[in-house]
Parts: structure tokens; C-alpha cells; sequence
């Protein structure tokens, strides 16, 4: 349809097109390219906001809070009790790592949320470079914590005998996997959705008057795409509290 | 993409990448990487350093101030129960002193109606024996006057029948003989 239409007109939408990224103020240091481009620019935006937003929520704090400052306090005391149950005690001197993470991914997903902006968080650079952080501080954390005995998270001491060099292989494998189900998890959804709607809205102007069946479906598909973005910000941080189980406890 | 140029950009930018995933462009990771490094880095230098310490602290304040408030309130309810247990202490005695003072003015009351009842008991007593004293003196003057009505009554009798041979002692023992006989003494 995209290639047939692309002669006559506008219609020709490329639902990866939004996902572009463009270079603002080109850095190139010849080894590398370090670029300015549009995903940092608003993922600079995403942390403006959300230091903003806690900033003013947080300003005329107060013992009775007003609406944006139990917001604030909501969100962090959500966070402090998702580390706290998952992680027990000893993960709280985690938790502000784990909130800046909660809020940057949040932050970006729901700045992608507003038209014509960009969502940095679908990007698979960013979600890879985010989970492979928490699988190298994850892992880290866990020999600090344990030395070499924490190797013994992979043979399951509980398991028949014979089982366990199978059973190891497999935790192996799954531990490993972590880091790719983790980034995929959020960049998928984040640029599936997104796609999804840039699809319905070519087909609008194809559609002509019968258009409005898309709309209305984006109306529900845009409504989802905020609910995921929240869900997803939140599965990112619940899982992060989970492998840091994981390194704090050893199952 | 709205004006013409936006439209002929995109055209342009979908040519070269053709209509790809800009996502698997890993030309563009390192700098994506290290501005997202920067962003994130930012974000938890002003997360832990300004926001994080207001917001605990905020928190703390709360809990503070509730756990004050539950404490005064514990204070206030201890006190209201003793003062409810002095009021309650305050009312048994007033309520024994009431029954004693009850008690004692019923006893008070007994002993008077007591003493009015013997003082009255005595005086009929006293009046009933007067009576009697009296009753006894009537009859006495009755009966004296019986016996000489029957002394005189005899004598004129016997005078009658047979004059001149009255005998006055004669006659007086006869007629005490018979009045005691009826059960009259003199």
C-alpha cells in the first residue's frame, strides 16, 4: 500500500519514520560519533520534566500535601516499597538507583506519548545500555556480596543430584537471557505501539470518510499506549528489583 | 509534516534508510548510549542530591507528626480515663454516703417512732391502770353500798315480820353469808 500511494501525494506513511534519529549538532571524534541529536535532546527533556514536576511538587512541602505533592510522595514511596518487598532491607540502599532508572524510563515513555515528540526508550541502543547496566551492577553486586559463592546460584542445591549439571546449564543460560528479554521487553513495546498508531493513522487518510473506524481505534490504541507506558516503566523497575534479589539473596 | 519541506526531508530520510528499523542503525548507538549516560547520570546526581532528601524528608515529617499526635491522643484517653475513674470513684462514695446518711436518718426516724410508741405504750398503760384503779374503787363503793342496802333491806324485813327481835350482828353475818354466797364480798 506505502509504496503504491507514495506517487500520489502524502499518503505514504512509514510507521518507522517517527523513530528517525536525527542529528542536531553533529559531534563526530572520528573514532566515534557522538552526535546531538533528537533522543538526546528528549531524553534531556524526560529528566527536565520529571526533576520539574518533583520539584514544584515538592517545593511548598508541607505536612498536609497538596494534590501534586501526594503525587510525588506517591511515586516514590511506590518505588521504596517495590525495592523494599522484593529486595527486603538490604535493597533500600539501592533504591535510588532504582527510582532515577523507574522515573528516566517513565519520563521518556510518557514524553513519547506527546505528538510529534520522540520516544527515546524505544530505541534499542537505550534499552540495551539500560539493561545490560543493571545486568553488569546486578552481577557485580552479587559477587561483592557473596564472592565466588555466588556461582552457587546457578546449581540448585535442592534439585536430584543428577540433575543439577542440566539444570545448571539452564540457569546459565536464563541468567544470561535476562539482559535480552529485559531490553526488548520495554524497546518493543514502546516502538510496536507507537508503529501501531502511525499504521492506523495511514490508513485514515486512505480510508477517506470511512477514516473515523481507525480513529477511533487509535482514540483506544493511544489510550493502551499510556497505560503500557506506565506498566512498562514499572515491569522494567520490578524486574530490576528481582535480579537484585537475586545478587542480595541468592534466591 | 505538514509543509512541503518536512514531507521532502522524510522522503529523503526514508531513501537512505530504506524504510528500515532506524532502531538496528547501530550507527547511531554510541552517541544514543552516551547522551542517554549523560541524561540518566543528571537525573540521579539531582534525584539523590535534591529531590530524594525533600521528599524522605517530607515523609518523616509525617510520620513524626502522626506518631506525636497518636501519642497525645494516647495521653488525652489516659487521662479522660482516669478522670472518668475518679468521677466513677466520686459517685460510689457520694452513693455510700447517701445510703449511710439514708440508713442512719431511717434509724434515727425508728428510734423516735420507737420511742414515741413506748412513751404512748406507757401512758395507756398508765391510763389503763388508772382506770382499772378507778373501776376498782366503784366497784368497791358499789358493793359497799350493795351490802348495806342489804343490811338495811333485811333489817326492815325482819322488822316486819318479827318486830323488836332483830339482832344487828345476827342479821350482818347473815346477810355477808349470803352476798358471799352470790359471789359479792364486802
Amino acid at each position: 500500500m506505502a509504496a503504491e500511494k507514495s506517487t500520489d501525494g502524502g499518503f505514504n506513511i512509514d510507521p518507522m519514520y517517527q523513530f528517525k534519529i536525527k542529528e542536531w549538532i553533529p559531534i563526530d571524534l572520528g573514532f566515534i560519533d557522538l552526535s546531538f541529536t533528537n533522543s538526546a535532546f528528549f531524553a534531556f527533556l524526560a529528566v527536565g520534566l520529571v526533576c520539574l514536576f518533583l520539584w514544584t511538587a515538592m517545593s511548598g512541602s508541607s505536612l498536609v500535601p497538596t494534590r501534586m505533592q501526594s503525587m510525588a510522595e506517591g511515586i516514590y514511596e511506590f518505588v521504596r516499597n517495590m525495592v523494599r518487598d522484593s529486595c527486603g532491607e538490604a535493597g533500600l540502599k539501592y533504591f535510588p538507583y532504582i527510582f532515577t532508572l523507574f522515573l528516566f524510563i517513565l519520563g521518556c515513555n510518557l514524553l513519547g506519548m506527546v505528538p510529534y515528540s520522540f520516544t527515546v526508550t524505544s530505541h534499542f541502543a537505550i534499552t540495551v545500555f539500560l539493561a545490560l547496566s543493571v545486568f553488569v551492577s546486578v552481577t557485580v553486586i552479587g559477587f561483592m556480596r557473596h564472592g565466588v559463592g555466588f556461582l552457587g546460584l546457578f546449581w540448585p542445591m535442592d534439585a536430584p543430584a543428577a540433575m543439577r549439571p542440566v539444570l545448571a546449564i539452564i540457569e546459565v543460560i536464563s541468567y544470561f537471557v535476562r539482559p535480552v528479554s529485559h531490553s526488548i521487553r520495554l524497546g518493543a513495546n514502546m516502538m510496536a505501539g507507537h508503529a501501531v498508531l502511525k499504521v492506523f493513522g495511514g490508513f485514515v487518510a486512505a480510508l477517506g470518510v470511512f477514516g473515523v473506524i481507525p480513529i477511533a481505534a487509535i482514540v483506544g490504541v493511544t489510550a493502551l499506549e499510556f497505560l503500557v507506558a506506565v506498566i512498562q516503566a514499572y515491569v522494567f523497575a520490578i524486574l530490576t528489583c528481582v535480579y537484585l534479589h537475586d545478587a542480595l539473596h541468592m534466591h | 509534516m505538514a509543509s512541503s519541506e518536512t514531507v521532502g526531508e522524510y522522503a529523503a530520510d526514508t531513501a537512505k534508510s530504506g524504510g528500515g528499523m532506524p532502531q538496528l542503525d547501530f550507527d547511531t548507538w554510541a552517541s544514543q548510549i552516551f547522551w542517554a549516560a549523560i541524561a540518566l547520570f543528571l537525573l540521579y546526581q539531582i534525584l539523590s542530591k535534591k529531590i530524594m532528601p525533600r521528599i524522605a524528608g517530607a515523609l518523616e515529617d509525617r510520620h513524626h507528626a502522626i506518631a506525636d499526635d497518636l501519642d497525645s491522643a494516647a495521653t488525652l484517653k489516659a487521662k479522660a480515663e482516669d478522670a472518668q475513674k475518679t468521677y466513677q470513684q466520686a459517685l460510689a462514695d457520694a452513693k455510700a454516703r447517701a445510703n449511710e446518711i439514708a440508713d442512719k436518718t431511717r434509724a434515727d426516724i425508728q428510734a423516735q417512732i420507737d420511742e414515741a410508741n413506748a412513751k404512748a405504750e406507757a401512758e395507756i398503760a398508765a391510763r389503763i391502770a388508772e382506770g382499772e384503779q378507778r373501776i376498782g374503787a366503784i366497784r368497791a363503793e358499789a358493793s359497799r353500798n350493795a351490802k348495806q342496802i342489804a343490811g338495811e333491806t333485811a333489817q326492815a324485813i325482819v322488822e316486819k315480820l318479827a318486830p323488836g327481835s332483830s339482832d344487828a350482828g345476827t342479821l350482818s353475818a347473815a346477810v355477808d353469808r349470803a352476798l358471799a354466797a352470790r359471789g359479792i364480798s364486802g
